[in-house]
């Protein structure tokens, strides 16, 4: 039976050929985009040693780069840069936040751990 | 793509009928099962962070640990993991022209890009096999535990094993016989029992030998665990020095000084942890791209079968696409955390 209180959605994402052109361009723009930030990470992490001055910033800005390479695979490639603003943020605000909750308390509970080691010893 | 009923207001929205999000069942709970997934991966990342917070100096970094290629040895820093981040990151441009193609119901496109996405993570896979190989047996060197009760690692090119020449029989050597085979393996696990003494290796069956071996180059010693003298965080010993204090250490007679590769109990690399971590991250991640790949093939047998199209849409590609897209999301922390940082 033919229900017609149903709605179709996976029907809503076809597209043609010349809108096809168009995310192919951006797609293989966010492919360039990705490799030159790992090539650039690669190339930091090579020559910038963990025990130069430099290595804080060096850190941060690894940090930051992976940032922006998730951002663009989940906005682009996983296209939840084109569904609807509710979708978008019942994905990420919670997940964002919990993480970053949980970031906070794990790294801050990390340094008093490490210093009753290093206070108390093993 | 989406916004097609943007001219519907609030109440029709949430009033039933219309779904809020504007996406089909399935989608949505391949995003709500990805969310699951990312709070897995954020929790284990984090345990990780924990750890080496507490653990600081004493932790290897990532650039002294992976630093080998295939069949070119070490002194490449990180370019064998880059290459891996490439592979899986051409492996997701691959799948969303996938998914791209099936918006346009170009059933050929879909194909080509499914099996180029599916090859892309096989060749991930044997990469991580080979990485997971070459972790677990470790470098010529080992991790030794000098005369002081400090722990370095060593770095530099080990000179090549000649041969062991027996100076007293056994059972099985007579006096004279030059052993040629099998050296390494020998060496090293005499190394680990204790079996080495002053230039000297005693070997299965009972007869000694001396270790004729090239010299080593470049030796850098590098403190992982503090001692009486050395300490972590101390300038790396190099040169004549390093190659007295480690082969003093290697040739003791004393068992259980140098560590080779990594098991769950100990690692060459760095802090118990360390190694679980890499096992059981990667390991699991891994497991990720063996499933993805999987179902990758499930789909691409269906699209040449035609289901989808007489379906009259990819959706199905589009899903799996996300569940690929996640792993590749995944390997981009992975990377940064446990090797860059």
């Amino acid at each position: 039976m033919e229900r017609d209180d149903l709605i179709e959605y996976s029907l809503h994402t076809h597209h043609s050929e010349d809108q096809g052109k168009a995310i192919r361009k951006k797609i293989w723009f966010v492919t360039a985009l990705l490799t030159a930030i790992t090539i650039v990470e690669v190339a930091l992490g090579s020559f910038i040693k963990q025990s130069s001055g430099a290595w804080p910033f060096v850190k941060w800005s690894f940090i930051i780069m992976t940032l922006f390479k998730a951002g663009y695979i989940v906005l682009v490639f996983m296209h939840l840069g084109d569904e609807k603003k509710t979708l978008r943020y019942v994905i990420l605000v919670p997940y964002i936040l919990f993480l970053a909750y949980l970031i906070f308390i794990a790294l801050w509970e990390a340094l008093a751990v490490g210093e009753a080691w290093a206070t108390y010893g093993v | 793509m989406a916004g097609h009923t943007a001219e519907l207001d609030a109440k029709a929205l949430w009033g039933g009928k219309e779904s809020p999000f504007q996406t089909s069942y399935g989608k949505l709970m391949m995003w709500f099962f990805l969310v699951s997934d990312a709070l897995t991966f954020g929790g284990l990342l984090i345990a990780y962070g924990f750890t080496r917070h507490d653990a600081q100096d004493a932790w290897p970094i990532g650039e002294e640990t992976f630093n080998s290629l295939p069949f070119l040895g070490h002194g490449y820093p990180l370019i064998y993991v880059a290459l891996m981040t490439f592979i899986l990151i051409v492996s997701s441009v691959t799948m969303v022209l996938a998914v791209e193609a099936g918006h346009r119901m170009d059933r050929k496109g879909v194909t080509k890009w499914m099996i180029a996405t599916i090859i892309g993570g096989f060749f991930f896979l044997g990469s991580q096999a080979w990485e997971w190989s070459h972790f677990i047996h470790g470098s010529e060197f080992g991790k030794i535990e000098l005369a002081d009760g400090s722990q370095a690692i060593v770095k530099g090119h080990f000179g090549e094993i000649e041969n062991f020449t027996v100076i007293q029989a056994g059972k099985h050597h007579k006096k004279g016989d030059v052993v040629k085979e099998d050296l390494m393996h020998t060496f090293q696990h005499a190394a680990e029992q204790g079996h080495l003494y002053d230039g000297k290796i005693l070997l299965h069956d009972g007869s000694i030998a001396t270790v004729n071996k090239a010299k080593d180059h470049d030796m850098k010693l590098i403190i992982k665990k503090d001692g009486k003298d050395n300490k972590i965080g101390d300038e790396p010993i190099v040169g004549e020095k390093a190659e007295k204090m480690y082969y003093e250490a290697l040739y003791s007679a004393q068992a259980n000084r140098v560590i080779y590769g990594a098991n769950l109990k100990q690692n060459e690399y760095g802090p118990q942890q360390y190694g679980q971590f890499f096992f059981f991250i990667t390991g699991f991640h891994g497991f990720h791209v063996f499933s993805g790949v999987m179902i990758n093939i499930l789909i691409c047998i269906g699209v040449l079968a035609g289901t989808y199209h007489k379906r009259g849409h990819y959706e199905m590609v589009e899903k799996t696409g996300l569940y690929w897209h996640f792993v590749d999301l995944v390997w981009v922390f992975v990377f940064t955390f446990f090797y860059l940082v």
